[in-house]
């Protein structure tokens, strides 16, 4: 199943009534007033992709429908959906495909680190590579029992500490497992934490800057995020951007009603790659991300056929 | 928070340009309501609520008294401010317990909102309060979420009632007969996350909540979430119903406008926040307070709790020493790391009142490393230097600076800096004086605050405070 069927599916039980709402949008067709206008702006703020940049798309979308002479339905949502998908930030998509790599996930808590590290881990694992994970969130109670579980499903070595010891040294002997035992991608999940703790950034500076110094393969830094964050995700993203210098972000949890378009905001306007998506708690359900399929998905969510 | 500015400053903004036309006409009034409607949906407010909120607090502007006041910006932020606390709620909604034994509180919401956590931060507060707790742990699905429940469970001395391979609803039940024969008086089920639109995990609450009939549900929900919230409330509402919401993680700088969002769509209450990594972070619901923090202005009340929070008796006591003897490089360096431990300078001028707009004049931003600086040439004192500042001369000063890798001159103004604190603690010291009789002890609030903040927690003199704080960020 494509995960953007996949998506849609879990997408389902709303969307009715928002394909309702964009159906009657673009029903309108040619003679779009300024309700058009006004109501593609509320569906654009409501999936979270902020009231600035709905002005912004809604405002642009305009001119070009009108420089373009663009009347119908399809190409008014083409275009529209051309406008966002070119606002993600492409990048170097292949991050997690790096052979050997080190990557290391943060974000907020209950972003879905943990369990994103055990998916990455069970699918590179089923695709012949070699991974193990390192079990830094030495700060959560039973965060280590959870990484342990998904290290036994995966059948991928977590190298973990007691709870309380330093994350950064778990890094350390993580790596040195790692050239050991001649692992090709090595996993780090981090505690989380809120942007807004000093400290605790700090304390992240720290891991990410002794994996840098231990590590001889190249150590991306990787964030998480919720797809139900609002605008909050973009403050989020500066500071851990800002901290330690992100390579990329995972969203997760797009299997809800959330349409994630914090994303866009992300992506825009730090110029980082989206890396892949979370839309379901099977290991397979974490998909690499297409921009177009996103943008789609972010102002329809289904196919048009439906209602 | 600077990001977006306060709504008070824009609304600032707005009027300046409007003022010189006399009274104001309904259009004026649109412009505001404008502001207003950006700042709530900035906040991340359901679009919809937002709608209805503007729409209903327009009409309250259209008054004589908004219109032809010299003041209308203020007006209007009082207004809004008004209707949000409404909205919000009243009164503080505490939690109702029943004399039934136990009392069963179940805990509901999405995976990552916080749910166990806030069971053990409730089961300590019940706890404190007299209570004995049982946590019941119901999450089956979750890797390892018992253990978690249950090493929070075990650092708080509560128990933790776990059923490992049974099914939920029969932990649940097991768990309320465990504390009838444990002598527990109230059970706390800590339940699986779950998205509102997985009808067998939907399905799943409802069981377990018609096999132990809770007293109270509540509904744990992460105050970063956007625009989905009223989905998931609204499916929450209806499939399982709740009696109150915990707002997660406002420790962070959300704004937390699905409280609002939640309060309107549900009309449920507010019950309790929670705001720190600590099992104490977790507290009585103000919708006052919310209601400022939704606009972006400044909670004066919270930073002063933070602080005093922060400031233990210890720091109290040197507080009391700094306004008897005077300020030393220690006491410098303490109260430079306390404001660190608050989220550095910028996070806490831009929650006092203005704090954004001075922030702005400062560049925007506050360059914490300055206070990493501080640090060094502090850190390259003597300690007979730092004890007795007024012995560092011209050679000891070069000294410093080359042991902190600094300039002479950023040693000098660091001097220049502390000296002033210390005159104005001088002129501290002889309100308190004043106040008290000499020698007569501070207040405890005031102790503590003098604690966390040092020459920056006086309210009494707020202007000289910014004063200071701008020259401290030149």
């Amino acid at each position: 199943m494509g995960w953007l069927k996949r998506l849609s599916e879990g997408l389902s039980k709303t969307r009715k009534k928002i394909t309702g709402e964009l159906n009657v949008l673009f029903e309108i067709g040619p003679q779009v007033g300024p309700e058009f206008w006004d109501d593609l702006e509320a569906t654009l703020i409501m999936a979270d992709i902020g009231v600035g940049a709905a002005e912004e798309v809604t405002s642009r979308l305009r001119e070009q429908s009108q420089r373009e002479g663009l009347t119908g339905l399809a190409e008014v949502k083409e275009a529209l959906v051309g406008l966002l998908a070119e606002a993600f930030t492409t990048g170097d998509y292949a991050i997690l495909d790096e052979r050997p790599s080190c990557v290391l996930f943060v974000g907020v808590n209950g972003a879905g680190k943990t369990t994103t590290v055990g998916k990455i881990a069970s699918a590179a694992k089923a695709r012949g590579r070699h991974p193990i994970i390192g079990s830094a969130d030495t700060f959560r109670a039973a965060a280590i029992e959870q990484l342990d579980v998904w290290g036994r499903r995966a059948d991928v070595r977590v190298v973990e500490r007691t709870r309380g010891s330093d994350p950064a040294s778990v890094c350390y002997d993580t790596i040195d497992a790692a050239e050991r035992e001649g692992a090709d991608l090595i996993l780090i999940d981090t505690a989380g934490r809120l942007h807004t703790s000093a400290d605790l950034m700090r304390e992240l500076q720290k891991v990410v800057q002794v994996t840098r110094k231990r590590a001889t393969c190249p150590v991306r830094v990787v964030l998480v995020i919720d797809a139900t964050t609002g605008q909050n995700g973009l403050s989020q993203a500066k500071e851990f951007n800002e901290a330690l210098g992100v390579d990329g972000v995972i969203m997760t949890k797009l299997d809800g009603t959330a349409k994630g378009g914090i994303a866009l905001a992300i992506s825009h306007d730090l110029g980082l790659p989206v890396l892949g998506i979370g839309v379901g708690e099977a290991i397979s359900d974490l998909q690499p991300f297409d921009a177009e399929e996103f943008s789609r998905a972010l102002i329809t969510g289904v196919d048009d056929n439906e209602e | 928070m600077a990001v977006f500015g306060n709504l008070s400053n824009r609304l600032q903004d707005t009027f300046e340009g409007l003022r010189s036309k006399g009274r104001l006409t309904e259009a004026d009034i649109d412009t505001a309501m404008r502001e207003v409607r950006m700042a709530l949906l900035e906040a991340d407010v359901n679009f919809k609520v937002v709608k209805d909120f503007v729409a209903k607090t327009k009409e309250r502007c259209l008054t004589s008294e908004v219109l032809e006041s010299l003041t209308p910006a203020q007006n209007v932020v009082k207004i809004v401010l008004e209707e949000l606390t409404d909205l919000l709620g009243t009164t503080e909604s505490k939690l109702v317990l029943t004399s039934r034994i136990p009392n069963v509180i179940m805990l509901v919401g999405l995976q990552g909102s916080g749910k166990t956590t806030a069971a053990a931060k409730l089961a300590n507060l019940l706890k404190a309060q007299g209570h004995a707790p049982l946590l019941a742990a119901c999450d089956v699905y979750r890797p390892a979420a018992a253990d978690q429940l249950e090493t929070l469970g075990n650092e708080l001395g509560v128990k933790v009632f776990r059923g490992d391979g049974q099914h939920p609803v029969q932990i649940a039940r097991d768990a309320v007969r465990a504390a009838v024969d444990g002598m527990k008086d109230i059970v706390i089920v800590d339940t699986a996350g779950r998205l509102q639109v997985d009808e067998a995990m939907m399905q799943e609450a409802a069981d377990i909540k018609a096999a132990v009939k809770p007293d109270q549900i509540l509904m744990v929900v992460d105050s970063m979430t956007g625009q989905d919230i009223v989905n998931v409330v609204t499916a929450f509402a209806e499939r399982v119903d709740f009696d109150g919401v915990i707002m997660t993680k406002l420790d962070g700088d959300a704004r937390g406008g699905g409280a609002l969002s939640v309060r309107s769509v549900t009309g449920k209450p507010i019950k309790f926040i929670s705001t720190g990594e600590k099992p104490d972070a977790f507290e009585v619901f103000h919708p006052d307070r919310m209601a400022r923090r939704i606009l972006g202005m400044g909670d004066m009340v919270s930073v002063i709790e933070k602080v005093s929070a922060q400031a233990d008796e210890e720091q109290a006591e040197a507080a009391a020493r700094m306004l008897q003897r005077g300020m030393t490089f220690d006491d410098f360096l303490a109260q430079l790391k306390s404001i660190e431990k608050l989220g550095g300078f910028a996070s806490i001028i831009s929650s006092l009142p203005g704090g954004d707009r001075l922030l702005d004049k400062a560049g925007g931003q506050i360059d914490e490393r300055m206070t990493k600086r501080t640090e060094a040439i502090i850190m390259s004192m003597t300690k007979e230097e730092r004890a007795k500042p007024q012995i560092i001369n011209g050679s000891r000063r070069a000294r410093i600076a080359r042991g902190a890798g600094v300039e002479v001159y950023d040693v000098n103004a660091l001097i220049k800096q502390f000296n002033q604190i210390n005159k104005m603690m001088g002129k501290m010291r002889a309100q308190v004086g004043d106040a008290k009789g000499k020698g007569g002890r501070m207040s405890k609030r005031a102790r503590r605050m003098m604690g966390g903040l040092g020459g920056l927690g006086d309210v009494a003199s707020q202007a000289e405070m910014q004063r200071m704080m701008r020259d401290m960020f030149k």
